[in-house]
Formats: structure tokens, C-alpha cells, sequence
């Protein structure tokens, strides 16, 4: 018996209302000393869930009813609360899925690396201490007396998540629970604290078990690979032999989704420099306080193309792309729509173009109204511009009749548009009388679209459209977007920090980095010759090399 | 690649994994066992829903729940103990004390309705005003809100009633003007978080006016938690108006008035104790029952 840690048909479920639902049915696999195995999985697979049945972690209303947990000759499944407290941070650690929460906002974080050392260790208060400095260099920290002294709020996510890795290894463990452990931080951060768990594990031998959405990093940096869906292990085995030759569809199926393997990545025809342009740009800058947002950045986009800008978080690009959208004003610079100068326009003198310019939101739950139904979210762009253009007579008998008409039931004004956006956006045209609360996340991002497409805009920005959604679910929402800009001939702009998603869907692309662009061009041409060193970086720092290797 | 787009597009739910939550087991049982359930587990919530139906009763039709005239005087029956004849004895004219009761119940609630409705509608007005523009305007709403706040509230309403002359309606809205700092406080914080929201940013870019936001999200949006608020200041509402009554200041006689009713009781306390018992139960049960409508409210926002 070598493995470390060894799962035999877990069985796992929560308590809802009396009865008992399995969320985690029949999972086994073995990891051994130095190994990595990442668990990959779409939202509600179990990969969390098994993650913390193995730490016994489970919620209150959560229960393994089957099978068993080994670590060495220990068998989890069976210890005590105390038997628990003695594991734990022992010899098992996590590094929890989101830095934010995780740490105590009110206690400095040196503090609260140490309480693992006081519970687990003899070691005095001096001792502690300088063993937690130790802890904070080998994590990269440079000034670590001044990291010991700070508080969570005073560090950014990438250092805390730091923090909380140096309280997962404090003790040396043998085995660590990584549980998303770098979902939410920026690419280039991200690989530096994968770098810091390998290295950890190089040098001490631990075993980790990596549970993340991203095949790229699974792909990336683990040894075994466990693919979950629907709370089954569909697919175990190692890594490289999984990625070339996978058995189960549900695999394929995940691999085939990833962007740089879609097939839109190497589909693209030029668009022609004789389009006219319907984005101008010139030395936009955007000053909140005495912060530039935006620092002086120009760019043109052509009817028909896809304009991608990319960045890390704080770049400027969500300020762009609100600029764009007319909800907040340029301090200076100039900007251009479709002939249109919109730089001196507030919120009432953008209205007519509110009808070509539309967004789509990254969070779609959270832009619709929670007590709107689909068909509502989606007519609302038609009842405030088609029904009475600005100072037209029929302001009142348009605004009145689409209220209490849609409450009576039976047709509604626009149910044929609606349902034609929706269908557009390839939904079934039933969803129309639903809430979007019962709709799963990439049905709600559709009707969101639906929502934008409504009144056949030529401009649509997409604010990170697909960061929030799994992976396969992401690639369906791409390629529905690539028909429907080659259906409509629509120009987008598209934001996000995702250069494997920017790579697969953009004709040019710009690199955005503290309000400026650093770096703009064809996509091919950025991809393959990055010119500054930014852009050399941002690209090192994609994950899931290996998983392109292979394709051509 | 276009097969991906036709074979995942039809997302039914059924086949989508996140609907997996639609499956509750209450559906199982038939509906008048889930409502009988459901009234088991909540009949503190029934009971109190029952004494503000039977007093709302009271207010709208006092004839069917009490034969005696509240207001005939008989000289013979003066100060009689409760009886079958008379539930809750007779007061110092001999005037029936639970038709007065229930007759009374028309003064104090719609004292308290109109006190709690001049307190919404002023209030949310200021609230949402401040919310919604902010800036200056917000801090002089915010500021005038400050002072209204720092004036002990009864002391303030008896100043209003002063001003504006003694008489139940007088009452009410002087109870509804110091009411009106808590709308306006709870308003704005609604309106705020709405005004900040991405569906009013998403509202805005779908090319919605100002006022169609206002009327169609952040209205509706931010009324829902005030309405728990609503019959929390229902019940305080009832004991202010029963309170400025007893001073003398709002319902004036032979009206009856719960407040009223309890003062006039006051000069036999020690022999005649339900004369000031009666009114006095009865304006408790009111407020608890409010009080516990108002917390199953703020229980179910909350959830």
C-alpha cells in the first residue's frame, strides 16, 4: 500500500428537506507521494464535494453514505471530531477556492499562519514567528516582517491566496486539497501560484489533489487526471494518456471545447480595409479621481469585425467598453460610433444610439430585473425605443399598453419579436413565459444576447461574456456568436482577460495595461510575434500548453 | 463546428445539468395536506392574522359584532361589572364599554392607516429622491432626516397636533410626518443598491428613460421590504394615536377611541379595573398581531 491517500466508491449526498439527494456517487482513485491529481469537472460535477469529503469538510446537511476514505493506514470515514482536528492542517491541508473570505479580516495575516503552528506544534512564540517568516519567503514574499504585520484587506488576491498557501504547508502535510485554487486571479498571477505548489511539491513530496474547472491548468500541472460529470469519475488515468486518447464522450466532449482548440480559431477570413469604420477611438482617457482608468488609447474598429481588447484586472478595459456603451463619459479624447460623435453625450443624448450599440453583460443574471420573466427582460429594449421614438405622440398609449397587457396573459405586444430574438439565440421558443432564475447559466447568457440582439444592433460590446460559464456551455456561446455576427453582419467588441478565448473568436486584438494599449495588431500576428514584453508574458502564462500540442 | 451550435442550442431543461435543482419533494403530497402542513407549522401566524381580521371587521361593520348604541347614555346602568348583557361592563355614563370598543376600533385604525400612509408616501418620496439623485440633494434629505431623528418622536408629534388642532386626523398626520424619517431612511437604501445594479445599468443601455427606470425597476424593487416595514409602523402607529387620544389630543368625546377609552377608565383604576383593562388588551393584541405579521414578513424577505 504506497498511495497517500486512497478513495474506494465514495458515496456522498446532501439532506434536502428529509430527503437524501447523492451528489457524489461511486468515486474512487489513489493518489500517490509527490503526485498530482487534478480533478476536473463543470459546475455541480462533485469535484468540490469529493475535495472536501476527503478533508471532512461536507456542509451540515452533507453525509458520505458509502465507501471509504484511507489516508495512509488511517481510514477517514471512520475518525471522531477529534480524530478530525488531529488530521486536519496536519497532515491534510486546503487551500481554500476563494482567498477573499477565507482569511479574517480583522487579524493580521502573520497571526493567522501561526495559529496552524500553535495547534500542531511545540514550537514557542519566537520560534512560530520566525518559522512563519520562513513560510512567507518560501512563498515568494519579499519583506516578509511587513506581510506579517498586514492585514487581509491591505494585500491584492494573489498575495492572500499566498498567504493561504503558506498556512496549507506550514506543517509540512502530506497531502493538500487545492480547491479551485487560482479561479478568480489574473493569468499571469495564476501561473505564479501554480509554479509556487509545484515547486512546494518537488521539494517536499506532497501529493496534492488540484480540483479546478480549467482543463488548461489540469492539463498543465497534474500527473492524474479524474474527469467528473454528474458526480461520477467518468474518466481517470494519467494526464498525457487521457489529453491524447480520451475514452468517455464527456471527455472528449470537454476537450473539444476548450478555445484553442475550437475550430473558429483557424476559420477566419480578413475582414477587407475598405469596410468603413463604425468604432473611432482617439487618445480616449477616462480620469476617476486622480486615477486614469484610461490613459490616452485610440483604435478603430471595421463593420463586420470582432475587436478584442485583453488586460489583467485594473488594465482599463471594462472602462473602455463603458465609454463605448455611452454609461459613462470620456474626460477627453474623442469617440466616434457609426459617424456619430458620442464624447460630449450624457446618458439622455445617447439614446438614439442606443438602438445599434448594445452589451452583453458578464454576469447575465445580474443584469436582468429579478422580478422580470424572460419575455420582459427580452422586450425591454423594444417597449423603450420601437414603441415612441423621442418627442413622437404616442409616448403614452405605447408605454401604458405594454404594461397592463402583458399582465392580463394571452399574446403579449411583441411576442413574435421576442420569440424570433430568443430562437436567434437558439432557445427554445417555451422559455419565453420562464423565469430566468430556472434557466441554467449558459441559457441565461442566450437570453441575455436575445436581449441585445432584439433590436438588431450593428454594434454589440461583450464585457467578458463567457468568464462566468463552464467550459462546453462557454464554447456554445462562442460559436452562437460567431453565427450570429456572420448572419447579421455585427461588429463586436469584446472584453476580456482570457487570451485563449480572445485568440479563438478575434480578427485584431489589443493589450491593454494600466489605461494604455501596449500592444495592438492582427490576432495571428500578436499571437505568434509579440512585440512588447507584456504581451510576452501574458501569453507564457496561458494555461493548458499541452493541451493544444496536439492539434495542428 | 456548426453541429455544436444545433446539437447543444436545444438546451431543454431536462437535459441541461443546472435544473437539477427542480425536483422539490414537496410536490409529492396533495394540496390540502401541504396547506394543512403549512398552517400546523405557522399557527402563531393564523392566530394573528385572525385578531387583525376580526378588528378590521370590527371597524368596517361595528354593528354586527355589537347591538348597544356606543354612545347611549343610561343614567340607571352606570359602572355595572362585565355580564352576558354587557361583555365588558358599562362605563360612568352607562354606556355599553365593548360596543365602545368595537365602535372605537374604527377611530384607531384608520387614525393609524392614514398616520402610516402619510409616513410611506412622504417618506419614500424623500427617500427615493435622495437615492436616486444623491449629491446635494441627498445631503439636505440626509441632514433633515439627521434632526427629525434626534427629536424624541411622541414629543415631536404632540408638538404637530398642537400646531395643527386636536382631532384624530390631526393625530395621524402628525404620527405620519415623525414616521417619515424611517421610510425615508429604508427608501433610499433600496433605491441606492437598485440605482447601482447591473439590470438598471443593462435598463439603461436596452434605451430606457429615467423615469421608465424608476417606474418599472426601482419602484417595484424597493417596495417589497417596506412592506414589512408598513405593518411594523402599524402597530407603533396604533399606540401613538392611542397614546395622543389618552392625552386628550386626538379622538375628541363621545367619540370612542381605544386611548381615549383607557383614560376615561383611568379615575376608577382601583375599583372599576376593566374599564381600562378592556382597551387596553385589546390595543395589545392589535400591536403583538402586527408586530408578528411584520416579522413572518421580514423572516420571508429574508430567506
Amino acid at each position: 500500500m504506497t498511495a497517500v491517500l486512497s478513495v474506494e466508491n465514495l458515496t456522498v449526498g446532501y439532506r434536502t428537506r428529509g430527503t437524501l439527494v447523492p451528489v457524489v456517487h461511486d468515486v474512487s482513485f489513489e493518489v500517490e507521494p509527490g503526485q498530482v491529481l487534478a480533478l476536473v469537472g463543470e459546475s455541480g460535477s462533485g469535484k468540490t464535494t469529493t475535495g472536501h469529503a476527503v478533508l471532512g469538510l461536507l456542509p451540515g446537511n452533507g453525509q458520505v453514505t458509502g465507501g471509504r476514505i484511507r489516508f495512509r493506514d488511517q481510514v477517514l470515514t471512520e475518525l471522531g471530531p477529534r480524530g478530525w482536528r488531529d488530521v486536519r492542517g496536519r497532515a491534510v491541508s486546503l487551500i481554500p477556492q476563494d482567498p477573499g473570505v477565507s482569511l479574517d479580516p480583522v487579524r493580521r495575516v502573520g497571526h493567522q499562519v501561526e495559529d496552524v503552528l500553535r495547534l500542531h506544534t511545540d514550537l514557542d512564540a519566537r520560534a512560530r514567528r520566525d518559522r512563519v517568516l520562513e513560510l512567507f519567503e518560501l512563498v515568494g514574499f519579499t519583506d516578509v516582517e511587513r506581510r506579517y504585520r498586514q492585514y487581509p484587506g491591505e494585500l491584492s488576491g494573489g498575495m492572500r491566496q499566498r498567504v493561504l498557501i503558506a498556512s496549507a504547508i506550514a506543517v509540512e502535510p502530506d497531502l493538500i486539497i487545492a480547491d479551485e485554487p487560482t479561479s478568480g486571479l489574473d493569468a499571469t498571477v495564476q501561473k505564479q501560484v501554480l509554479d509556487l505548489i509545484d515547486d512546494l511539491r518537488a521539494r517536499s513530496g506532497t501529493s496534492v489533489v488540484l480540483v479546478t474547472h480549467d482543463l488548461g491548468v489540469a492539463a498543465d500541472r497534474s500527473d492524474l487526471l479524474g474527469v467528473m460529470q454528474h458526480g461520477r469519475l467518468v474518466e481517470t488515468g494519467p494526464t498525457a494518456q487521457v489529453l491524447a486518447d480520451p475514452q468517455h464522450d464527456y471527455t472528449r466532449r470537454l476537450l473539444d471545447s476548450v478555445p484553442a482548440r475550437l475550430a473558429s480559431a483557424r476559420e477566419r477570413v480578413e475582414v477587407p480595409a475598405s469596410r468603413e469604420v463604425v468604432v473611432e477611438v482617439e487618445d480616449l482617457r477616462k480620469v476617476y479621481g486622480d486615477v486614469a482608468a484610461v490613459d490616452g488609447t485610440s483604435f478603430e474598429v471595421r463593420r463586420g469585425e470582432t475587436f478584442s481588447i485583453v488586460g489583467e484586472s485594473g488594465s482599463g478595459k471594462s472602462t473602455t467598453a463603458r465609454v463605448l456603451t455611452g454609461l459613462t463619459q470620456a474626460t477627453s479624447g474623442r469617440v466616434r460610433l457609426l459617424g456619430t460623435d458620442v464624447t460630449g453625450l450624457g446618458r439622455r443624448g445617447f439614446r438614439p444610439l442606443r438602438r445599434d450599440v448594445q452589451i452583453v453583460y458578464q454576469n447575465p443574471y445580474a443584469s436582468f430585473d429579478p422580478r422580470f420573466d424572460v419575455y420582459q427582460v427580452v422586450e425591454e429594449p423594444l417597449r423603450s425605443l420601437r414603441d415612441r421614438p423621442p418627442g413622437s405622440g404616442g409616448r403614452f398609449s405605447g408605454r401604458f399598453s405594454g404594461q397592463f397587457s402583458g399582465r392580463l396573459g394571452g399574446r403579449r405586444p411583441h411576442e413574435d419579436e421576442v420569440v424570433a430574438a430568443l430562437e436567434a439565440a437558439a432557445l427554445p421558443a417555451d422559455v419565453v413565459h420562464r423565469h430566468p432564475r430556472e434557466l441554467s447559466g449558459g441559457q441565461r447568457q442566450r437570453v441575455a444576447i436575445a436581449r441585445a440582439l432584439v433590436l438588431e444592433p450593428k454594434i454589440v460590446v461583450l464585457d467578458e461574456p463567457i468568464s462566468a460559464l463552464d467550459v462546453s456551455v462557454a464554447a456554445q456561446i462562442l460559436e452562437l456568436l460567431r453565427t450570429l455576427q456572420a448572419e447579421r453582419d455585427l461588429t463586436y467588441v469584446f472584453i476580456s482577460h482570457d487570451l485563449a478565448v480572445v485568440r479563438a473568436i478575434s480578427d485584431r486584438v489589443a493589450v491593454m495595461r494600466e489605461g494604455r494599449i501596449v500592444e495592438h495588431g492582427p490576432v495571428e500576428r500578436v499571437f505568434s510575434a509579440p512585440e512588447t514584453d507584456y504581451t510576452v508574458q501574458l501569453l507564457d502564462a496561458i494555461a493548458g500548453r499541452r493541451l493544444t500540442a496536439g492539434v495542428p | 463546428m456548426t453541429t455544436v451550435v444545433d446539437t447543444g442550442s436545444v438546451t431543454r431543461p431536462g437535459t441541461d445539468p443546472a435544473p437539477a435543482l427542480e425536483q422539490p419533494a414537496a410536490r409529492e403530497r396533495p394540496l390540502p395536506v401541504r396547506a394543512l402542513a403549512w398552517l400546523g407549522g405557522h399557527w402563531t401566524l393564523v392566530l394573528a392574522v385572525a385578531v387583525v381580521a376580526l378588528v378590521l371587521a370590527w371597524a368596517v361593520v361595528p354593528g354586527a359584532f355589537a347591538s348597544h348604541d356606543p354612545l347611549a347614555v343610561d343614567p340607571a346602568g352606570k359602572l355595572r361589572a362585565p355580564s352576558a348583557e354587557h361583555w365588558f361592563g358599562t362605563d360612568q355614563l352607562g354606556r355599553d364599554l365593548y360596543s365602545r370598543v368595537v365602535h372605537g376600533a374604527r377611530a384607531s385604525l384608520s387614525g393609524s392607516a392614514i398616520a402610516v400612509a402619510v409616513g410611506a408616501v412622504v417618506g419614500s418620496l424623500l427617500g427615493a429622491l435622495a437615492g436616486w439623485f444623491g449629491g446635494v440633494l441627498d445631503a439636505a434629505i440626509g441632514r433633515g432626516i439627521d434632526v427629525l431623528l434626534s427629536i424624541p418622536g411622541f414629543l415631536l408629534a404632540i408638538t404637530i397636533v398642537v400646531l395643527l388642532g386636536f382631532g384624530i386626523v390631526q393625530a395621524a398626520v402628525a404620527v405620519g410626518l415623525t414616521m417619515t424619517a424611517t421610510f425615508a431612511r429604508l427608501i433610499r437604501s433600496e433605491v441606492l443598491r437598485a440605482r447601482t445594479s447591473t439590470y438598471v445599468e443593462a435598463a439603461t443601455t436596452s434605451g430606457a428613460s429615467t423615469w421608465d427606470i424608476l417606474r418599472r425597476h426601482v419602484v417595484p424593487n424597493s417596495i417589497a421590504p417596506t412592506l414589512s416595514l408598513v405593518t411594523v409602523q402599524l402597530g407603533i402607529a396604533i399606540i401613538w394615536i392611542a397614546s395622543l387620544s389618552f392625552l386628550g389630543l386626538g379622538a375628541q368625546p363621545p367619540d370612542p377611541e381605544w386611548g381615549r377609552l383607557v383614560s376615561d377608565g383611568r379615575n376608577y383604576i382601583a375599583s372599576r379595573g376593566w374599564l381600562t383593562l378592556w382597551p387596553g388588551l385589546t390595543v395589545v393584541a392589535v400591536v403583538l398581531a402586527t408586530n408578528h405579521i411584520s416579522h413572518h414578513l421580514t423572516r420571508r424577505d429574508a430567506s
